[in-house]
């Protein structure tokens, strides 16, 4: 592995005892079904000059038992979910008697849309795929809204994602995303809560480490919605940004944030050539 | 009936007579193990899949007892021997009573 | 508080004593054992457990069991509050007498296997399985 900086973190770790590094990431490689080969470490986009030479899913952090769950859809637990939105899609609600399929036919046609979101839409604002899912809810079928992490919105992020798989991630971040990447570049370096705790810190300074007996990754977002065992359920990026600021002891943004939208972008950008993995498994 | 379950089966279509195949079935399933408690610290009673069988044309493949330390979402793989062509059926028992089933059909050539 | 020489040594004594003493670290355990089998002993060989040696999550850890003729398995988590996991009893049609499934282990503890084969004996083996502290909860 790579020796990197000590940083408040790992001086935590070895206060709390003598622990072996095992490393950083794995070197398998990722293939789902036995027949699609997913990039799932790759050169790190332009923009990461300097960082990173390397860009690495997730997936190669984890465990051989948690790997295993990713490459087959039958054992991926995730695809029970995806199942309930491919039923979902079909479903008419809401006062205008439409349903996903009325509109957009076989979802297929979502094919490489997740991999270039977030977006900046006609109005010139950053939108993440809940923001079309409930658009489409409220605008076109005339239903409820969705809950942001509820099963419904996920699952049916995780359908839709699901048509890029294996595709590159590839979001724009020039143009009219610029000021919204800077926005969420800022607040990747930001040091939040009583731990005093950037996004880098772990991810970009520690990747390959261990944060207690976590192994940190880097923090990709290509296979969110992403099954966690922990709760047993697909788990939004919105979520786990949540998470992480949390745990540095912070007041977090909340899940539909502008600021977690700006911050999502510049997260997906980071994975910028990394397959969409969605929906992956981790711990 | 706990909401939203919905089970998955993979079987193969085909197979030759007497031929060992692997089945692999997964059920969306909370189960709810009886140890956890709600935000206000009362506990939150159990409710799980209490046992799974898979029969093939009436004939039985296994019977498992369930308990609550099966995860969430419960998976099981195993091996089953096709005499002839004809149905299996995997039926998941709810503690509420309810009565999860699905049927897939082999054939033998 | 004061203690003698004497009592001292029979405090060590004791200590040690209990130390020593095959006492039943878990009687839950052995009873369920005791009540698949009817009380007969254990053979070494027989049943395969196949389980991670370091889980990274409790929630869900893959295991697998596995015993040539045996007609059922049992499978019990040695350290959760109740350790009963599952019971598999294989009919006719079984390929094989070997299944997997996904097990919560509430710490790092012994998974145990028992197996009824098939001239009526039974074997047990049992698996340590760590099961990691994350750092990152939520």
């Amino acid at each position: 592995m790579k020796f990197k900086a000590m940083t408040a973190i790992a001086g935590l770790l070895i206060a709390a005892g003598p622990m072996a590094f095992a490393g950083g990431a794995d070197d398998d490689t990722l293939i789902i079904n036995g027949e699609i080969e997913m990039i799932s470490k790759t050169a790190a986009p332009a923009h990461l000059d300097g960082v990173f030479d390397e860009i690495v899913s997730g997936w190669h952090f984890r465990t051989d038992e948690t790997q295993a769950l990713e490459t087959d859809d039958f054992d991926n637990p995730a695809m029970l979910f995806v199942d309930q939105a491919i039923d979902a899609y079909d479903v008419v609600e809401g006062e205008a008697g439409e349903s996903c399929a009325s509109c957009h036919e076989g979802v297929e046609n979502f094919a490489g849309l997740s991999a270039a979101m977030p977006k900046v839409d006609a109005d010139g604002k950053l939108v993440v795929m809940e923001d079309l899912i409930n658009e489409c809810r409220t605008e076109r079928m005339q239903a409820d809204e969705w809950k942001w992490s509820g099963n419904d919105m996920q699952s049916m992020v995780a359908l839709i994602s699901l048509q890029s798989r294996g595709m590159p991630m590839d979001v724009a971040i020039d143009g009219a995303a610029a000021p919204y990447w800077e926005q969420g570049k800022e607040m990747y370096y930001t040091r939040y809560g009583q731990l005093e705790l950037s996004c880098a810190n772990c991810h970009e300074q520690n990747y390959g480490n261990y944060i207690r007996a976590d192994h940190l990754s880097q923090g990709q977002t290509n296979g969110f919605p992403t099954y966690r065992l922990k709760q047993a359920k697909l788990i939004s990026k919105h979520n786990r940004f949540r998470g992480c600021i949390r745990d540095t002891r912070a007041e977090t943004f909340a899940e539909g944030s502008d600021e977690f939208r700006a911050l999502e972008l510049y997260v997906a950008s980071r994975g910028n050539g990394l397959s969409v993995e969605t929906p992956a498994v981790r711990q | 009936m706990a909401s939203g379950v919905k089970p998955r089966v993979k079987v193969p279509g085909k197979a030759s007579a007497g031929e060992a195949v692997t089945i692999k079935t997964l059920i969306s399933h909370p189960m709810e193990s009886g140890q956890r408690k709600d935000s206000s610290g009362n506990t939150i009673p159990r409710s799980i899949i209490n046992r799974f069988t898979c029969d093939f044309n009436g004939e039985n493949v296994v019977d498992v007892t369930m308990e609550p330390a099966i995860s969430t979402n419960p998976y099981f793989q195993f091996e089953a021997t096709v005499p002839e062509t004809g149905d299996f059926k995997f039926t998941w028992y709810d503690d509420d009573g309810s009565v999860y089933e699905e049927t897939k059909s082999v054939t033998v050539a | 508080m004061h203690f003698t020489r004497r009592e001292t040594l029979a405090m060590g004594a004791g200590a040690a004593l209990l130390t020593v003493l095959p006492f039943r670290a878990n009687a839950a355990v052995d009873d369920l054992i005791a009540e698949f089998t009817g009380g007969a002993e254990l053979a070494d060989a027989g049943v395969d457990l196949t389980a991670p040696e370091i889980a990274e999550n409790g929630n869900t850890v893959p295991i697998e069991v596995s015993a040539p003729g045996a007609t059922a398995i049992m499978v019990l988590a040695a350290g959760n509050p109740t350790p009963p996991v599952a019971t598999f009893n294989f009919g006719h049609l079984a390929a094989s007498q070997s299944a997997s499934t996904r097990i919560r282990l509430a710490g790092t503890q012994d998974v145990i296997a028992v197996a009824q084969l098939a001239d009526g004996s039974f074997a047990r083996e049992s698996k340590t399985v760590k099961v990691t502290i994350g750092g990152c909860g939520g």
